[in-house]
């Protein structure tokens, strides 16, 4: 099926060569990184983890989209999904690669990554992580390909593959909870210090995953010759909507606890965020964007008058994505450093090194997502056959 | 019967302790110059054992602009001087009472308060964060309760730099060895990438030597010893004298004990 990949129009070719020649340019910066340290990077002493780390912690999220559309047709036998399970798998699996790949780039030592392997610590949230997300990864390449081979091949599944499927659900809740207990776990930073840092991370991805969905489905429909269904994409739009509102929730929950509570250590990285503190004020910026980009999004995805308009669904599903990596990127990371154990404030600024590392795991993601999405749509459009194998129980 | 065997003798090597202790600290305090002794010993000189090492800093007694024990911590440890927050790799070094305890000050804190510049180092907790996030064990407790750091296991992750409520840790973001003023070949020097802190100078205590912070400090502002050991000279300056710890209320139950 892979050679599938190799078929494409001019458009294509051009879309892939830039994506190699980015991927290339952060490959060229990667290895000055392993040269000169990471001291290359704009993280310090203070703010030990900056933009790799905020694209991890965003991008599990992101990996999330595959349940949104698994557990509905296979635990509620919604149809409208049928079609396009495989795509929330194969999305999964390149965001679930892109979040390897930035732990990877962000290690000091990068060659001894196996340690973590051969000196387990089942004490360290880092190393369950590393299992449920290496776990998820396996999980989803499987279910995706199996039934996008057996829909090529105009066979039912075979029945092994279904409580893969199944399994796939709570491992997809486990890959939100662990990551978030590796900040939540920490007694010293009280702003990652909140017992909603797992559900937030879970409303925020149900939300982040299937907005980039939506926008892959709409792409697909007006470029890639496949439509998912309006039905299947208002759905998706609803999740989305939900899931924001949410989350923006949760985002609420915190600010009226820090703030009502008055307690500083609390409160101090809320204000560094939306109005700055001692004269630092890096972030802010960033956040206002967050929540106008939020607010408009949800506005937009709950009215159905617009929500059903094509021209008003496509800028919110950006909006959505676009809000979100902030919230759980840098604005989730970087405040926690902000102030420091010692109440110094440093901030953060990444550099262009940094940024053109940070570009090329993003382009190696979107090589796999694009070649993934171009063998299925090439499959869809040879075969006819409903995918999946039919859904059990309701 | 085995039990009672290995209790007889875990009594028996702790008095022996306190009877040699004092000999070992008293000729080294009673130095005046800074004169940090090298890693080879004149004699064989037993390890400095203990069942639970800690420290108590006595801020009050730091004399202004004195950085003595920086200094010789930094010599001794092989610790560069980069010259920049960014990059900076430091064991110990002081703060403001300000920064130091935030929780305990106020706006109408005295001058004598408010001037002091306190030294911090790791706190070599009894219950550390940094151990328990740790993902491939670089970092651990010895039994002695000394927090210690393996610089060949450390995968440069940083965790435990994001776990540490103290701000303890530093990471070699940059090739450090052109930035050592002058190399002591008797301590490794660290490769770039790996994270590092105090180490309660474990490779002296090995060789019967203090630390070399409280061996440096002329105004005897630090001591270090036994917590156990209720002979110890800590154990009687707890006594007698009011003490605080870096954050006591996150549980790590630090185990450097702050007199002002």
């Amino acid at each position: 099926m892979l050679e599938k990949a190799l078929h494409g129009r001019r458009g294509y070719w051009i879309w892939i060569a830039c994506l190699i020649l980015v991927a290339a340019v952060g490959f060229f910066f990667y290895l000055r990184q392993l040269d000169y340290g990471l001291g290359i990077t704009g993280m310090s002493r203070d703010v030990s983890w900056g933009l790799y780390i905020a694209q991890f912690t965003f991008l599990v999220g992101v990996a999330a989209s595959a349940v949104m559309l698994v557990l509905p047709y296979y635990l509620h036998d919604y149809k409208a999904f049928g079609k396009i399970t495989v795509l929330g798998e194969f999305l999964a699996v390149a965001a679930v690669v892109m979040c390897i790949l930035f732990v990877f780039v962000d290690l000091g030592r990068p060659a001894r990554v196996l340690n973590v392997l051969l000196h387990p610590q089942p004490a360290s949230i880092l190393f369950w992580d590393m299992v449920v997300l290496s776990g998820y990864l396996l999980i989803n390449i499987v279910t995706g390909w199996v039934i996008l081979s057996c829909t090529k091949k105009e066979i039912p599944p075979p029945s092994w593959v279904k409580p893969i499927i199944y399994l796939s659900i709570p491992w997809a809740i486990s890959i939100h909870t662990v990551t978030a207990f590796i900040y939540a776990g920490l007694p010293g930073r009280s702003f990652w210090l909140t017992a909603i840092m797992a559900p937030r991370f879970l409303a925020s991805a149900f939300a982040s995953g299937p907005a980039l969905l939506i926008l892959v489905c709409l792409i697909l429909r007006r470029w890639g010759g496949f439509d998912a269904g309006e039905k299947a994409i208002q759905a998706l739009a609803k999740i989305v909507a939900y899931a924001l509102a949410v989350s923006l929730f949760f985002v609420g929950v915190e600010l009226f606890t820090a703030f009502y509570s008055g307690i500083p250590e609390h409160e101090a990285q809320f204000i560094y965020l939306f109005a700055g503190l001692h004269g630092h004020s890096g972030l802010v910026g960033w956040m206002w964007a967050f929540a106008v980009l939020a607010a408009g999004a949800l506005a937009a995805l709950l009215i159905p008058g617009l929500r059903k308009q094509e021209k008003w669904l496509a800028p919110a599903c950006v909006a959505v994505f676009a809000s979100l990596w902030i919230e759980k990127g840098l604005g989730l990371v970087i405040p926690g450093f902000i102030p420091s154990p010692l109440e110094a404030m440093t901030e953060y600024h990444p550099t262009g090194p940094e940024i053109a590392i940070t570009l090329g795991v993003w382009a190696v993601g979107f090589l796999i997502l694009t070649a993934f999405y171009k063998i299925f749509t090439a499959v869809r459009g040879a075969a006819s056959m409903p995918a999946g194998p039919t859904a059990g129980g309701r | 019967m085995t039990t009672k065997r290995r209790d007889f003798l875990k009594i028996a090597g702790a008095s022996a302790l306190t009877l040699l202790a004092p000999s070992l600290f008293g000729p080294a305090w009673a130095e005046d110059a800074i004169v940090i002794p090298p890693g080879r010993a004149s004699g064989p000189t037993p390890a400095l054992s203990a069942r639970r090492w800690a420290m108590a800093i006595d801020a009050s007694r730091c004399k202004e602009g004195c950085t003595d024990c920086i200094t010789a911590c930094h010599a001794v440890h092989n610790v560069p001087d980069f010259s920049n927050p960014k990059d900076e790799v430091k064991w110990i070094w002081n703060e403001p009472f300000s920064s130091v305890f935030p929780a305990e000050d106020h706006p109408h804190q005295g001058k004598a308060i408010q001037n002091l510049r306190i030294p911090v180092l790791c706190n070599h907790c009894d219950n550390p964060p940094c151990v328990r996030v740790c993902p491939t064990g670089a970092t651990f407790s010895r039994p002695d309760g000394i927090v210690m750091m393996d610089y060949h296991r450390c995968i440069g992750c940083r965790l435990c730099m994001a776990a540490c409520p103290y701000g303890a840790r530093s990471m070699n973001f940059r090739n450090p060895r052109p930035f050592i003023a002058k190399i002591n070949p008797d301590f490794p020097t660290r490769a770039k990438g790996v994270v590092e802190k105090c180490n309660f100078c474990e490779e002296r205590l090995a060789k019967g030597m203090i630390p070399a912070c409280v061996l440096a400090c002329k105004e005897k502002a630090i001591v270090f010893g036994d917590m156990e050991d209720p002979r110890s000279e800590i154990r009687l300056l707890m006594e007698t004298r009011f003490s605080l710890r870096r954050r006591a209320h996150l549980g790590t139950a630090p185990q450097i004990y702050y007199i002002l």
